[in-house]
């Protein structure tokens, strides 16, 4: 059957049996980011997002995607990188093999905290709240604390960066 | 093996209900649970395009519909203003949050599963089963019931004024529940009453309910004889995250903890 939908801000159609899974779909059409870690739907590896949201394409049948919007690290390959460094910074990654849906995940955390706090206006983000929303990727080589390090410095940053922003703005 | 010969994403729910008449369809929901079984599927039917991923209010009731995902139970402010943080507490620990986007509550209660988190907290409320064909049950009704072909609509929990808590024991976080409790008191026609629900024993959730008029002073050795009595009241299993006596012996330490910190919240 076919299936057209949005990848990575581009409309695609491609055609894949009824019980075809995401992530296969998704792999052979050039994202090889995407990653399978487990047959028991527990590491996260597999994370891309769907409208917006951090799912697990070895779950998703791509049948059911048609008409909505997928994305994978490619597509967000500048936020990335960014990311990336605060992690190679800390020296959190060992193998690397958990990397994508890690990062995946990180990236709909940050963004939903802080549409969540430009809403409240608060900007606590605790800790506790960080390692729940991350609980399902999981890592094998390492302690994850290298992780936690990086977030917690790639949101100050961030966090630096819009105050940066404001500051300027009232200033001009 | 799952396969699957044939999509199709119901523009009715009649249309749903008619296609799942024949033995080889299969309703989607989230696909978790679905996708680990071993079943050649003819015609998979996804009900994702029929609206039914809202979570409704009236003066009456709260509806949620079959494809709410656990997240959305998860992030809905009026269950949490309504329950407490005790629907929260139900779900987030189940797997991961890219999880609990997908996972349903329509296949969640459907499944009746016997590790369910999510049939452990309705089953301790007020709350009914919407049914394309079989109308409106009561979920402790449709938890008995053999898997049929109908199409869960709904789930609705009739408003009243409960305080609610809900508490589990996992080996390790995002692991299958080892035991699970809830525990709802509210008046209902003018007494106080109590529902306990203890699933993952590691049978499906059951529910057993008392009248009993509570105090705030009520001592420690009374809470723990209380809950003693209710633990005792469900038979459980032994497997490899428990035996049935250690099972029995959370749901008693659980029990206690949700009843003591019920009746000192407004102390
Ligand atoms: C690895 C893993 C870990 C889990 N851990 C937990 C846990 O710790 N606690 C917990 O409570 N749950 C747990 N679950 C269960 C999970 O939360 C869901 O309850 C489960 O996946 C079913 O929801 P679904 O949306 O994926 O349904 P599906 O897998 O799509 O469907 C399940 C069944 O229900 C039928 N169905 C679905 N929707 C309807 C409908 N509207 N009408 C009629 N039939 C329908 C399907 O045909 C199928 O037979 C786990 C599941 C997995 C796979
Ligand atoms: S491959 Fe492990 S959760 Fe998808
Ligand atoms: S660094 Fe090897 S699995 Fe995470």
């Amino acid at each position: 059957m076919e299936i057209r939908f949005i990848l990575n801000q581009k409309q695609v159609a491609v055609d894949a049996a009824p019980d075809a899974v995401l992530m296969n779909v998704l792999r052979d059409l050039g994202c090889k980011s995407v990653k399978c870690g487990c047959e028991t739907t527990n590491c996260g590896l597999c994370t891309v997002w769907i409208d917006g949201k951090s799912r697990l394409s070895c779950s998703v049948l791509a049948a059911g995607v048609a008409g909505r919007e997928v994305t994978t690290l490619e597509g967000v390959e500048e936020e990335a990188a960014e990311f990336g460094r605060f992690l190679a910074e800390e020296g959190a990654e060992q193998c690397g093999f958990c990397s994508p849906g890690f990062i995946m995940n990180v990236l709909a955390m940050v963004k939903e905290f802080e549409e969540r706090d430009a809403a409240s206006g608060s900007g606590v983000w605790d800790i506790e709240e960080i390692k729940e929303y991350l609980a399902g990727n999981l890592c094998r080589c390492t302690g994850y604390m290298g992780q936690l390090r990086a977030i917690q410095n790639y949101m100050a940053e961030r966090r630096g960066a819009a105050e940066g922003r404001e500051m300027k703005e009232v200033q001009a | 093996m799952l396969t699957i010969s044939n999509y199709v994403k119901a523009k009715t729910l009649e249309e749903a209900y008619e296609l799942n008449q024949a033995r080889s369809s299969r309703v989607m929901g989230g696909m978790m649970w679905m996708r680990l079984s071993n079943a050649k599927v003819k015609t998979v039917i996804d009900l994702s395009g029929l609206g039914l991923d809202q979570i409704e209010e009236t003066d009456k009731v709260f509806k949620i519909g079959a494809m709410c995902t656990l997240r959305q139970l998860e992030q809905c402010e009026r269950l949490r203003e309504e329950y407490g943080d005790g629907i929260r507490e139900a779900v987030r620990h189940i797997v991961g949050v890219q999880f609990r986007n997908q996972a349903t509550v329509g296949g969640s209660i459907y499944g009746r599963f016997g590790f369910s988190d999510v049939l452990t907290a309705f089953l301790a409320l007020d709350t009914f089963v919407e049914l394309y064909d079989g109308g409106i049950i009561r979920l402790s009704e449709f938890v008995n019931r053999k898997p049929d072909r109908d199409i869960l609509v709904s789930i609705i929990i009739r408003k009243g004024k409960r305080k609610f808590r809900y508490s589990s024991v996992r080996r390790t976080k995002t692991d299958f529940p080892v035991i699970a409790c809830a525990v709802v008191t509210g008046i209902v026609h003018g007494e106080e009453s109590w529902y306990f629900t203890v699933g993952a024993r590691p049978m499906k959730a059951a529910l057993t309910e008392r009248k009993w008029k509570l105090g705030p002073d009520e001592s420690e050795e009374a809470i723990a004889a209380y809950a003693k009595e209710i633990a005792g009241e469900f038979d459980y299993g032994t497997n490899m995250r428990g035996s049935a006596q250690y099972r029995q012996h959370l749901a008693e330490v659980l029990l206690r903890r949700s009843i003591r910190s019920i009746l000192t919240e407004d102390k």
